[in-house]
Formats: structure tokens, sequence, C-alpha cells
């Protein structure tokens, strides 16, 4: 709890000043700071408090089921579409922003995975991660989701196969910080 | 969202079934992760809500709306590229700007460059691959996103 206080400073100062501004607006009827709070904040806010803790389940769930160390076995130089799917599988397991993918990828290099399995799992994992899948069907709808994952699929395998023939004869290295 | 509540259900039965212990602990990790990025959530949806009060409806449809135009796309994807907004926080945002009037295939622009293109966590990709990979990285998936987002808006006009 204290640790969620200390990250979040900015947040509770706008939380706090917000619902201190609401309170003071309906006790004294300023129309400004009532509609603010009844046509905008609430309507947003009411379907999304019940159906966040939801989604937020479904990601711990997957969390605790999908044994990592055991994909990442599988995805060297020679794993061909194996490796491709099995890559795209296991990014789409995590959770996290793109930049907590990259020390992922040090480690999948050290491991011996394949430039093209390397950059694949780069793409996979900043679009179509499950816990941002469900958001996405959530907030917009599962015609969107669908035809967003069903085109960035082919996209970011091609661009995995591409950064590997670029970088095929030059030194690759993934440096650890 | 029903659809959603309804496979949540049904993974946690299944879950429950195999290993009880074990779906306890992942009902709590969500539930802490809940927790951890419900401020942010709530601050954001705070500051949507007073600039969507005094941005008229019209002028948003407008600018971005469908019929808004090559300058709609550019404008989503510049803010995508630069943009360093966790998913958890983009959606919401998203779905809030679709039901405002902001076309889907804008979205999706706006989408995929957020999530593909980082100009602001280059400095930390560079650390880890070099600078001409990571621009190389970038530019190339900056061209498939602006595809992607291409590739969704002719399912959403025609």
């Amino acid at each position: 709890m204290r640790e969620i206080l200390k990250k979040n400073r900015l947040n509770f100062l706008i939380i706090v000043a917000f619902t201190v501004f609401v309170a003071v607006s309906y006790s004294i009827n300023y129309t400004l700071g009532e509609n603010i709070f009844k046509e905008q904040f609430y309507g947003f806010t009411k379907e999304m408090i019940l159906f966040l803790p939801i989604m937020f389940i479904l990601i711990g769930l997957g969390d605790v089921w999908i044994n990592r160390e055991k994909v990442e076995k599988h995805i060297g130089k020679n794993s061909g579409l194996k490796g491709i799917i099995l890559v795209i599988f296991l990014s789409m397991a995590q959770v996290g922003p793109l930049y907590g993918a990259f020390p992922v990828t040090y480690l999948l290099w050290k491991k011996g995975a394949s430039i093209r399995n390397i950059f694949i799992y780069i793409g996979a994992f900043c679009t179509i991660k499950i816990p941002m899948i469900t958001f996405e069907i959530g907030f917009l709808g599962w015609k969107f989701s669908v035809l967003r994952t069903l085109f960035t699929l082919p996209i970011i395998i091609i661009i995995g196969v591409l950064m590997e023939k670029l970088l095929k004869n030059k030194s690759f290295e993934v440096k650890q910080l | 969202m029903e659809i959603l509540t309804i496979i949540a259900v049904i993974a946690i039965i299944a879950s429950l079934i195999a290993d009880r212990h074990k779906t306890w602990k992942g009902i709590k990790k969500g539930l802490v992760m809940f927790l951890k990025i419900l401020p942010a959530i709530l601050s954001v949806l705070i500051l949507v809500s007073i600039l969507l009060y005094f941005l008229p409806n019209e002028l948003i449809v407008e600018y971005l709306g469908e019929d808004a135009g090559l300058t709609a796309y550019v404008f989503a994807a510049i803010a995508g590229s630069i943009a360093l907004i966790p998913g958890f926080i983009a959606y919401p945002l998203a779905g809030i700007l679709v039901k405002t009037g902001v076309s889907y295939p804008v979205i999706a622009v706006f989408i995929t460059t957020l999530m593909m293109v980082g100009i602001l966590t280059l400095p930390v990709e560079i650390k880890y691959f070099g600078i001409r990979i990571s621009l190389i990285r970038n530019i190339l998936y900056f061209l498939g996103a602006l595809i992607v987002g291409f590739l969704i808006s002719l399912f959403y006009i025609l």
C-alpha cells in the first residue's frame, strides 16, 4: 500500500483535488462541477470499475499458469515455424511495457534464440499480449481487436525475417544493462 | 463485456478445479496489479473528463472524426509514436474517444503506432541493441503500424 502511495503522488493529488472540487460543487450547487462529474467522469468510470478487476483476475491467472522456461528452450536458430509459434505464445503471456521486453530479449539471445525470433518476440510483445488484448476487446470491441491481431501478426513476422536478413553478416548482440 | 465476464468465470472455475492454491495466487496477483494501476487510471479519467467537458464534441469530430481526412491520421501517427501510455490507460482512453466521435481508423493508427513505435523509449532500446538496430526497428515498425492502421480502416470505411 505504501509503495502504491509513493509511486502515485501526483495521481493521488489529482484524485483528492477532484474529489474536493466535486464535493464542494455539489454542496454549493455549482453546475460546472456537477456536470463534469455527472456527464463525464461518472459515465466513463462506472462500467470500467466493474470491468477492470475481472480483466486483471484473468491476467493474474494467465501469469501463474504459463511456464516461461519450458518455452525458452525451443526457439533457437534452427527452430523454424515451431520456433516462431512458440516465441509468439511466449510473448503473448507477458505483462508490462515495451521497455520491460528488452531485458527478456537479452536472456533469449543468451540462450541462443535466433535474430528473427528475438524481433518477433519484441513485435508480439508490444502488439498482442493477452492482457492488452482483453483490454482492447473490452474497450474497442471484438471486431477491432480481431482485425488488428490478424493484420499485425504477419507484419511482425515479416519484419523479424527482414531484420535477420539485414543483420545476418553483421555482428549482432544484445547488451545487458 | 459480458462475454469477457463469462470467459473469466469459466477460467476461474477451470483453474479452481485444476489447482485451488494456484488459482488464489493468480487472483491475488491480478487484484494487486489492479490496485497498482488504479490511481493512474482514475487520474487519467479525471483529466479526460475535464478536458472533454470544455472541448466541444463537434470540434473533436471535425478534427478526428470520419471526415477529418489525412491530417487526422498524421496527427494520430505522430501522437502514437511519441506518447508513452501503458495499454491499461490507452484502451479506456481510446474507448472514450470512440464514444465521443473519433473514428475507428484514426484510433487504429494511434493504437498501432503507440504500441509498436517508441520514440521516448529509444534511449533505453539503444542501450540494448545499439543505435543502428534500434532505428531500423522503429522505422520498420512505424511503416508496419501504418499498414495495419490502413488495413483496419478499410474494414470500417467500406
